[in-house]
């Protein structure tokens, strides 16, 4: 802990520290906020339910009852994927902020969710994959192949992948990937149909067979990701002292991208395309809880999630009946978020 | 200016004078070659036209009702904003990748395209408009973005650094909700705005086409005049202020300028990605260190012309333009992958 205390940017934004005890009874309570937020996210919507329907549905389920069916089949899949997408983006954002050392990395911006989307309409679209367990690999490949693409181009050139690079290299990405998928849809009026549907990133629709097929690579991605941090804490102070202290930063790296892939890719096979929730929500934590990656990526864990639900939440309110898909609720409240960030952070900071 | 006192005035008048040469042969063989397309552009269709017929039709030599018809009213249109478009694209991606000193700096992806986008999709979404009325609130959407952009991007002035990733984070802004429309959409209007997005030269009626080519006359005479000023600031700020140039007055115009052409050139043609990334780069292999920004905007009507060609007559079913100098895109980022490029100041 003294080394990291040292490598704190000295100066006037020094991070605060707090206690190990503190950030635990922290973490506790945002576990407590995250339970709240599911509450929520299960019983509000266009039908209202109450607390004894919820119960009833898991206990005495009764087919032929429509609340109960409505929170067995939509409310709960469609909660619990927000739940471990939103964990997938928060640790991968983390982790690329880390492994770039770069503040604004995210797997949104970098374009790495959009390669997984592009690759799965690929899949769905060119050779007729229809089972979710066959375009998650897509998904893999499709997020892989951009993290590569992008950090590849970003690092040309004398700096290497400094934060307009990486965004920019992110964004021509993007732009590419939106191409070839709009070459492939704008002759096939079904396939248009179903990508501007997809291509909002969305909790709605996604039942409980894309949480299965998703979940394991989540799960095992999200423990590799959770143990990450005391190699980012290394790389955080450079990669000559990260060497000297004895870490294998090339290996190191290798892994970190993988995982982000497996994450990005899952996540987006199971719920679109989404932006800004990787990038912001790693900045709160950081502000929460000062540079230790272990802590950030700890607190990332609970605290992506709520943001995610509680967007979903809000997009369900405002436009009651219909909803608004909780990429563009992120979008809408993350853009205002970056442009700060921008403005007001000191980016060299990483 | 002194003449150096270190190295040999002949040799050093004649390599400028080697280098202006090949820049002044690239420049004209590039006009030539866009001439070219330009006739090709309305040879080629359902219905052949030889060369002869296209010339003396556009030029009114001869009066010949049916090939008047399908050469002005038919293929005219459609060739002429490929010109425009392109030279547009090309003139202002060059002008953002020099003042921004990054050959990555394209206007495409900093939001002043997807502003246009917003608002056009809007319109044809939300209010049903006619295609005269889309590239209207197209052109008003890129001048509304670009100073949302430009107003949070200035603190005590503005740096090119934090111009580009405000744009891009404004730039998802966009796109979220333009998803969001086109989600809501009836089917039919989805396909259109998605054809639109999708971007197309030929999409355009007479009156925008007219704007565009009134827009390209007044501001490339314009750029030509602040290319001086655009080498200096290519020099870095401290540089440039030690020369006596205007830093901050230059830039602004120089990037007003710019997106005033990339405005138009949405208005008329919908977003067409690229074309402004490579058209710098191309003309600057093209032409060696002499190459003006001139050269770039030929490059870029060469590119859309030929991509267009591609899109329309190569393929089994029609595409948009856009789709195709996408598809381009792919490999020259590969490219700049490969080559690990040296240049730029990157930051």
């Amino acid at each position: 802990m003294t080394l990291l205390d040292r490598s704190a940017p000295a100066g006037e934004q020094r991070p605060t520290h707090r206690s190990r005890a503190a950030l635990s009874a922290g973490l506790v309570a945002l576990i407590g906020l995250l339970a709240v937020v599911c509450f929520f996210s299960i019983t509000m919507g266009a039908r209202g339910v109450g607390l004894s329907t919820i119960w009833k549905a898991f206990t005495d389920y009764d087919p032929g009852n429509a609340a109960e069916t409505v929170i067995r089949e939509l409310r709960v899949p469609r909660t619990l994927i927000g739940i471990v997408a939103g964990a997938a983006l928060g640790l991968s954002g983390a982790i690329l902020q880390g492994v770039t050392r770069n503040p604004l990395a995210d797997p949104g911006i970098m374009g790495i969710n959009a390669g997984a989307a592009a690759f799965i309409v690929f899949g769905i679209m060119v050779l007729g994959t229809q089972s979710v367990s066959t375009y998650v690999w897509f998904a893999f490949v499709g997020a892989g192949v951009a993290t590569v693409t992008v950090y590849g181009i970003a690092s040309f050139g004398r700096e290497g992948a400094t934060p307009v690079k990486l965004a920019l290299a992110g964004a021509a990405v993007t732009a590419i990937l939106s191409s070839i998928t709009s070459a492939i849809v704008m002759t096939n009026v079904s396939a248009l149909n179903e990508l501007r549907f997809w291509q909002v990133g969305s909790l709605a629709g996604r039942y409980f067979p894309v949480l299965w097929q998703t979940l394991p690579f989540l799960v095992v991605g999200l423990l590799v990701a959770l143990g990450t941090g005391r190699a980012l804490n290394g790389l955080a102070l450079g990669e000559d002292l990260a060497v000297a202290l004895g870490q294998r930063v090339r290996l190191t790296r290798i892994v970190m991208f993988v995982t982000v892939a497996v994450l990005c890719g899952a996540a987006t096979a199971a719920c679109g395309p989404i932006v800004f929730v990787g990038l912001v929500v790693p900045h709160l934590a950081r502000m929460i809880c000062g540079p230790d990656y272990r802590w950030i990526l700890a607190y990332s864990l609970f605290l992506t999630p709520v943001v995610l639900l509680a967007a979903d939440i809000v997009g369900r309110v405002v436009v009651s009946p219909g909803e608004l898909q909780v990429g563009v609720v992120i979008g809408v409240i993350g853009a205002p978020a970056f442009v700060l960030l921008v403005r007001y952070r000191n980016l060299a900071e990483l | 200016m002194e003449t150096p006192t270190s190295l040999d005035v002949p040799t050093v008048r004649g390599g400028r004078r080697q280098r202006r040469r090949r820049a002044t042969v690239v420049t004209a063989a590039l006009l030539l070659v866009v001439a070219c397309l330009f006739v090709l552009t309305m040879m080629l269709g359902s219905y052949y036209v030889s060369p002869i017929d296209v010339i003396t039709s556009v030029l009114g030599l001869r009066d010949d009702p049916t090939t008047d018809f399908i050469v002005r009213d038919l293929r005219l249109p459609t060739a002429a904003s490929g010109v425009a478009v392109g030279l547009a694209l090309g003139l202002s991606g060059v002008i953002f990748q020099k003042l921004l000193g990054n050959p990555l700096a394209s206007p495409d992806f900093v939001g002043v395209s997807s502003g246009a986008s917003l608002f056009a999709v809007s319109s044809i979404v939300l209010f049903d408009a006619s295609s005269s009325a889309v590239s209207g609130s197209a052109l008003l959407g890129a001048l509304l973005t670009a100073l949302l952009i430009y107003v949070l991007a200035w603190r005590d002035g503005i740096t090119g650094y934090r111009f580009v990733l405000i744009g891009i984070g404004v730039s998802n802004f966009m796109v979220a909700i333009i998803g969001y429309i086109v989600s809501r959409a009836e089917l039919y209007e989805a396909r259109q705005a998605m054809t639109w997005l999708a971007g197309t030269i030929g999409q355009s009626g007479a009156g925008e086409l007219r704007t565009l080519l009134v827009a390209v006359v007044v501001v490339i005479p314009l750029a030509l005049v602040l290319e001086r000023p655009l080498r200096t600031l290519e020099l870095g700020d401290d540089t440039a202020t030690a020369l006596g140039s205007r830093v901050e007055r230059n830039r602004l115009v120089l990037i007003a300028l710019s997106i005033v052409l990339i405005g138009f050139s949405t208005a008329v043609a919908g977003p067409i990605l690229f074309v402004a990334l490579i058209a710098g780069p191309i003309a600057q292999r093209l032409t060696g260190s002499a190459g003006g920004i001139l050269t770039a905007g030929l490059v870029g009507a060469v590119i859309v012309l030929g991509a267009d060609l591609v899109a329309q007559q190569a393929l089994p079913t029609p595409l948009p333009t856009g789709v195709v100098t996408g598809i381009i895109g792919a490999p020259y980022l590969i490219w700049l992958l490969a080559t690990v490029n040296r240049e730029g100041r990157g930051g």
